[in-house]
C-alpha cells in the first residue's frame, strides 16, 4: 500500500515538473506575449495541482494536505486574473504579432489603443497621437 | 528512487533555468512579467517538490507565500507598465521599450 502510493506520488511529481520544463521550452520558443503566456500558464494550473496532489500523498497527514490545497486554490483563483491583465495590455499597447492571429475579433472594433477614457495605467494615450496608424 | 529524484530536481532546474533566459532576453516588458510569473511558479512547485521529496512539512508556509507574491508582483507590475509601454515601431510586436522621457523629446523637437 504504501509502496503503491509513493508510485503514484512520484507520477504526480514527474508530470508536475515534465510541465515546468515544458513552460520554460515554450517560453524560450515561441514568438509574441500572448503565445508565450499560453506556454507559461501550463505548470500554473496543472503543474501546480499534479505537484500539490503528489506531495500531498507524500506528506501524510491532513494540516499539510489543507495548506497545499489552500495553494492550489490560490492558484487558481489567480491566475486567470493576472493572466487577464497581462493579455489586455499586451492587446491594447500592440505587443501581438497580429500576422500570426489566425482570428482576431477586436480587429476594427477599436478595442487597441483608440479609446482613451479611463484612469487605468492601460488607458493612457501614446505619446504622439498624431502619428498612430489608423487613428 | 535517487534516479527519480534526480530527474524530478533536473527537470524543475531546467525549467527555472529556461524561464531566466526569458527573463534576461525578451524583448518587452509584457514578456518579462510572463517570465517572472513562470519562474515563481516553477520555484513553488520545486518547493513542494523538495518537500515531497525529504518529507519535511515545514517549507509548505514558504509556499503559500511564493505563491501569494507571484499574483501580487505580476499584477501590480501589469498594471503599473499599462501606461508606459507604447506601440512597437514594427507594428509586429518586435521592437518594443520604454517611451521615450520627455526631456529628450523636447530636445529632439
Amino acid at each position: 500500500m504504501t509502496a503503491l502510493a509513493d508510485v503514484v506520488a512520484f507520477a504526480c511529481l514527474l508530470a508536475g515538473a515534465a510541465l515546468c520544463l515544458t513552460a520554460g521550452l515554450g517560453l524560450v520558443r515561441f514568438p509574441d506575449v500572448l503565445s508565450r503566456m499560453h506556454a507559461g500558464t501550463k505548470p500554473q494550473v496543472l503543474g501546480v495541482l499534479l505537484v500539490m496532489v503528489g506531495a500531498a500523498i507524500r506528506l501524510d497527514g491532513w494540516a499539510n494536505a489543507w495548506m497545499l490545497l489552500l495553494v492550489a486554490a490560490f492558484q487558481m483563483l489567480t491566475a486567470p486574473v493576472s493572466a487577464h491583465l497581462i493579455s489586455r495590455v499586451a492587446y491594447r499597447r500592440r505587443h501581438v504579432r497580429r500576422d500570426l492571429l489566425l482570428v482576431d475579433e477586436f480587429a476594427g472594433t477599436g478595442h487597441q489603443d483608440r479609446v482613451y477614457e479611463g484612469d487605468e495605467p492601460g488607458d493612457a494615450p501614446p505619446e504622439n497621437p498624431a502619428v498612430r496608424p489608423g487613428g | 528512487m535517487t534516479i527519480v529524484e534526480s530527474a524530478l530536481y533536473a527537470l524543475i532546474g531546467g525549467g527555472a533555468l529556461l524561464s531566466l533566459v526569458r527573463l534576461a532576453r525578451g524583448p518587452s516588458l509584457l514578456d518579462r512579467v510572463v517570465a517572472t510569473d513562470t519562474l515563481l511558479v516553477i520555484i513553488a512547485a520545486g518547493l513542494a517538490v523538495h518537500a515531497a521529496l525529504v518529507q519535511d512539512p515545514t517549507l509548505l508556509p514558504v509556499l503559500v507565500v511564493v505563491a501569494l507574491l507571484a499574483f501580487v508582483g505580476s499584477v501590480s507590475v501589469a498594471r503599473y507598465v499599462g501606461g508606459m509601454l507604447l506601440r512597437s515601431r514594427t507594428g509586429d510586436g518586435r521592437d518594443v521599450g520604454l517611451p521615450v522621457a520627455a526631456e529628450e523629446r523636447e530636445a529632439s523637437s
